[in-house]
């Protein structure tokens, strides 16, 4: 099939920026959209024009490094599906797609489609651990955890860290991410000790890093390829609510 | 760990948005007790001005209540706009093409109604209760002694541009209301999908209960179904 | 130079005990004086880098990906491997270090690997107290299950991403140090040169791959835990940005790589589909209990599957292996996939793929019980290949996974460059030429966090730490033929991508050096790749500078390194005239295509030492005793 895409083009942080046009031409069914990158990018070396930077990694939907926003959705139309797993058969030939980075103040593009995400590693410096060194812990069978918590744990911790929650947001807020690992330590024993300055610290990074702010549009969890609930959201905005009622 | 201590519970993220939730549950509550007063015009005009008397004697509570509501609506307001203002400001550029998966228009409108209905609750309140616009209200007679607010609602709304307009404001705040709902029991903390799901189509139900049985009083004025006690203007 | 692996004497048991007594230690106080570099950060990387913080150490982590949390640790599926024996079913830690031995077909150390099963447990009371979600069962306790053909239940599992549960363990701790500003965290960071000052390492070079800009680091030690070299087959179950460079640079400044000839292949992939295949997907092994391998018999019948009748059908593992079946080890059900493809009777619209059917196990069991045991993975192979598995067979066909060999160390995992540390799939020292399934998120953790702590303590209370900064001329030189190399690249000026030298020497590769090998195709891919190499050199195209942020040069680098690298792995294959493990010479087989290992000639560890760019490397031995197993041989029939 052949294809035009319009794609966010920008030199370096300091670039302003814009939207180029390009015609993929013999994009097959069974490419994934990044291979279908990969042959466009070719096609462009070959006109001596810059391949399209994008991030990408393992290429199997679990490293969370590609991060592309496809006809206005995170990670493109497909439910639960990072966009290195989104196969080009769910594109018809002739097709326009708009290729976008991630678009947040948080998250400031380097260079086209690659995007700074640094933001998410200081919001999990900031509480998103359990203070345990290495050595001198109890046996792995010593505290019984019910199934039906650590499921619910389990959840929330297949947050991949990819942003696109952020990206869907029309707030540009972050709060599944914290909330998945905030929620994760909540459910199980090993994160009570540290519960209430967690949630307290990793939110308060979350505003400092300049994320927006919770207006329960429900477009992050549409948009999750891990399809992790907003009601782990729910469960953090409760977190915090006992943090502040339980004071030291 | 961050340096800086987190922000106090009235600026921390969700701390703004619990607050939010609270006044907004707390109008909402407001908004459907105002209600069931106002139904009581089709009891009759006797009901009605026994009920606004009632209202208008409780001295001290009254203002405590004025007070309190006014506080509710100036918290909402505040918040609502700082929360507006930032994020704007964590999307500096937004998306050349945009799309909707999952949020509805009364989610992404909730600045724009709740201005309106700011806008409109002050022109109510100078209407219905300072009687600034129609001061002609003032020298209605009065019926078995008490203040006739039961001609006061027909006189305003036979007016059909008064009409209209008050239908469109019980339409905005349903509609504000149709996703505050559901959304104040997410913000604080109802952890059960199905639930939620449940609670959204709740809050759209009681949008449309509100919005009609607001509406019903110009309607049945205009539509003549309640009349001046005289049966004329 | 005689390699030394300073294996401690005693006992196999008190090894490890003996010399943690013996090790001189740091004293608490002097710790913050010493500096580490680690470069990686999965779970070897990451939980040393981790670890060496928690005790006191200064630690700059480097890793290429934009967050520590994405190296590609994340992506192992199945589980990891600990000796807790909690299921009561006959396990102990002399039986996971025997399993090991074994599965490593004898080409593996008796002491490392020892060492390995012991610290397994703490492994698990570890990442629990970090909170890692593994299953469990409704009493509370932990779930295990029996992976990869083991006997007894010691793997513990989170769903099917273990791997990610664990590397976000190792990258909370990380990030911890890195909160406090213990760790000195370089995302987005590539090393691109190994410095060695006085014949000990000293730091190393990197690109700044955001700015372009090159730099260098000193410390006291340096730790590579870089993953493994499978990429050099192009298209494997790896991560695109998997690369040799860091190994292999290390390797060209003096230290030795070790058995590179020991690739695992895995039997279930989803097959490729096209020339523009970037990598090859897993899918979990599990499927082969309940799908029936097949090919039609006919060559080229290109009928659709559910047209060709039961009696046209090859289940060739049924029939050549009768009692293990499709269950048959993962060398042996790949190299058959191989052979029915090699000879003509592949499926698929690119003929290199093999049926894996369910309608038998659908029909016996139900649509549901199958959905209920594979949904997730008939998911995945339904949105990845748009054919619905429940219908029509999977097709499948074995890729490079993981590799086994890599930098030789020694017992304290150090390379024979002192002061140069390897761990996690980087080094070369506990599978032997084949790993256990779920042994390789055992083997990243079991290093950095159990072992290196340890190890590197000694090391540094025995040689001292010295004032050895970037200023030294050794840095300014490394920097300078690093930046002479970029220049190099850009300057070419010809017509070819790194991406399209990279796919070719891949294909080189999995021909002549892949599941199976022999004399005169590894000779052919001698010949070819210094040609490629040369092709590369002379016709190589990268547009834009290096000053800025630019995926083609990143690319280039870590393909010149492959074509070189790739030399080295034929020329290992080809000393190794034996069968053994993953690593098939076609000459050395059974009458039943069994690997056909060479006790007497080849019980060593391959290490070779570089000699040049295009010259052969020079070989030395480290003669593998067993002390305490004796070399058995395996049977599948």
């Amino acid at each position: 099939m052949n294809l035009t895409l319009h794609v966010w083009r920008q030199k370096n942080a300091n670039d302003k920026g814009k939207m180029e046009t390009y015609q993929a031409k013999d994009i097959s069914d069974h490419m994934s959209f990044l291979e279908m990158l990969d042959v466009v990018n070719e096609q462009l070396a070959d006109k001596d024009i810059d391949p399209i930077a994008f991030d990408h990694d393992c290429r199997e939907g679990i490293c969370g490094m590609c991060s592309l926003v496809v006809n206005g959705t995170p990670h493109g139309p497909e439910r639960g599906t990072t966009v290195c797993q989104l196969h080009m058969r769910h594109f018809k030939d002739g097709d326009t797609i708009y290729i976008e980075p991630w678009r947040a103040r948080a998250f400031p593009v380097q260079r086209d489609l690659i995007v700074d995400r640094s933001a998410f590693d200081r919001i999990m410096a900031a509480g998103g651990f359990v203070s345990v060194n290495t050595g001198g812990t109890p046996d792995a069978n010593a505290l019984p955890i019910p199934k039906k918590d650590a499921d619910t744990a389990m959840d929330a911790a297949a947050c991949i860290g990819c942003g696109a929650c952020v990206a869907a947001c029309k707030n540009a807020s972050a709060m599944l991410f914290v909330s998945a690992k905030v929620s994760q330590f909540a459910y199980l024993p090993q994160g009570q000790a540290e519960r209430k300055a967690r949630v307290s610290n990793m939110l308060a990074q979350m505003q400092k890093e300049g994320f927006g702010n919770c207006t329960n549009f429900y477009e992050c969890e549409a948009a999750c390829p891990k399809e992790i609930s907003v009601k782990f959201i729910a469960k953090m905005n409760r977190e915090f609510m006992r943090a502040k009622v339980l004071k030291d | 760990m961050s340096t800086n201590a987190p922000p106090s519970f009235s600026n921390a993220t969700v701390g703004k948005k619990i607050l939010m939730a609270i006044t907004g549950f707390l109008i909402i509550g407001f908004v459907i007790v105002h209600l069931v007063g106002n139904l009581q015009i089709f009891i009759g005009q006797h009901q009605l001005n026994v009920y606004a008397e009632t209202l208008q004697n409780m001295g001290a509570l009254k203002w405590a209540f004025r007070i309190a509501l006014l506080v509710f609506f100036l918290v909402h307001i505040w918040k609502g706009i700082v929360l507006w203002l930032e994020n704007r400001s964590a999307r500096p550029v937004s998306y050349t093409k945009e799309t909707n998966q999952e949020s509805t228009l009364a989610s992404r409108t909730m600045i724009y109604t709740g201005a309106l209905i700011v806008f409109f609750v002050a022109y109510h309140i100078s209407h219905f209760t300072l009687l600034d616009c129609h001061p002609e209200y003032q020298s209605l007679p009065l019926v078995d002694g008490r203040f006739d607010v039961y001609s006061m609602i027909i006189l305003g709304f036979s007016e059909p541009l008064i009409a209209a307009l008050y239908i469109i404001f019980v339409g905005l705040v349903a509609f504000h209301i149709s996703h505050a709902f559901s959304s104040l029991f997410q913000t604080l903390g109802l952890t059960k999908p199905e639930l939620l799901k449940r609670l959204r189509l709740f809050g759209a139900l009681l949008a449309w209960l509100i919005f009609l049985a607001y509406a019903s009083i110009p309607v049945a004025v205009l539509a003549k179904i309640i009349t001046l006690p005289g049966g004329g203007h | 130079m005689k390699l030394d692996p300073k294996i401690p004497s005693g006992p196999l048991a008190e090894k490890w005990d003996s010399h943690k007594f013996n090790m001189k230690l740091v004293n608490p106080a002097n710790k913050r004086k010493y500096k580490a570099i680690v470069v990686g950060s999965g779970l070897a990387g990451g939980s040393a880098a981790a670890t060496l913080a928690e005790l006191g150490y200064q630690v700059s982590c480097f890793c290429y990906q934009d967050s520590p949390r994405r190296a590609h640790s994340i992506a192992a599926q199945g589980g990891i491997n600990a000796a807790k024996n909690y299921q009561n079913d006959g396990d102990s830690v002399y039986r996971l270090f025997y399993d090991t031995i074994k599965g490593g077909d004898f080409r593996s150390r008796e002491a490392n690997t020892y060492r390995l099963a012991q610290v397994s447990t703490n492994i698990i009371d570890q990442c629990v107290a970090q909170g890692v979600p593994f299953a469990r069962e409704y009493g509370g306790l932990l779930a295990n299950r029996s992976f990869g053909g083991a006997q007894v239940s010691r793997t513990f599992y989170a769903r099917g991403q273990t791997g990610q549960q664990l590397l976000l363990g190792a990258y909370s701790a990380l990030t911890r140090q890195i909160g406090i500003g213990a760790v000195k965290m370089f995302p987005r960071t590539e090393m691109l040169d190994l410095v060695v000052v006085d014949g000990r390492a000293r730091g190393i070079v990197v690109r700044d791959m955001i700015s372009g800009e090159i730099s260098s680091h000193a410390a006291d030690a340096v730790i590579l835990a870089t993953g493994g070299y499978g990429n050099v087959f192009y298209l494997s179950t790896n991560a695109t940005g998997c690369n040799v460079t860091a190994t292999y640079r290390a390797h060209k400044k003096g230290a030795f790589f070790a058995n590179p000839c020991y690739t695992q292949i895995h039997p279930t992939c989803i097959p490729q589909s096209g020339d523009y295949q970037s990598k090859l997907t897993l899918m979990s092994e599990s499927l082969r209990n309940d799908g029936r391998i097949w090919v039609p018999k006919k060559k080229g019948d290109d009928r659709p599957p559910h047209q060709i009748p039961e009696d046209e059908r090859d289940y060739y593992l049924e029939r050549k292996y009768p009692s293990f079946g499709n269950l048959a080890p993962r060398d042996i059900s790949s190299r058959s996939a191989k052979e029915a493809c090699d000879d003509g009777r592949g499926v698929g619209p690119t003929k290199v793929g093999v049926y894996l059917d369910f309608s038998d196990a659908i029909n016996r069991l139900g649509k549901d019980v199958i959905a209920d045991r594979y949904g997730n993975l008939f998911d995945m192979y339904e949105r990845i290949t748009g054919e619905n598995p429940y219908e029509t067979p999977m097709r499948i066909y074995p890729a490079s996974h993981y590799t086994m060999g890599g930098l030789w160390v020694d017992y304290n995992l150090e390379s024979t460059v002192p002061g140069l540390f390897v761990l996690g799939e980087a080094n070369f020292s506990d599978h032997g030429a084949n790993r256990l399934g779920a042994s390789a998120l055992m083997q990243g953790l079991a290093d950095g966090y159990f072992v290196i702590p340890y190890t590197i303590g000694n090391f540094y209370a025995r040689s001292g730490n010295s004032d050895v900064t970037t200023d030294h001329p050794e840095f300014k030189k490394a920097e300078a033929e690093v930046t002479e190399r970029t220049k190099k690249f850009l300057s070419i000026g010809g017509k070819r991508t790194p991406d399209s030298f990279h796919r070719e020497l891949g294909k080189i590769m999995w021909e002549y050096c892949g599941m199976a090998r022999n004399e005169a195709g590894l000779k052919k891919a001698l010949e070819q790749i210094p040609k490629l190499r040369e092709d590369f050199w002379s016709d190589l195209k990268i547009l834009g500078s290096g000053e800025e942020l630019n995926q083609m040069l990143e690319q280039a680098g870590r393909v010149a390194d492959f074509l070189e690298f790739a030399e080295m792995m034929c020329y290992d294959a080809l000393d190794r005239d034996e069968s053994c493990g993953a690593h098939f010479r076609e000459e050395h087989q059974t009458k039943e295509g069994e690997a056909k290992r060479n006790d007497d000639n080849y019980a060593y560890v391959a290490a070779w030492e570089h000699t040049g760019v295009g010259s052969k490397p020079n070989l030395h031995k480290e003669p593998l005793v067993f002390e305490n197993v004796e070399f058995a041989t395996r049977s599948y029939k």
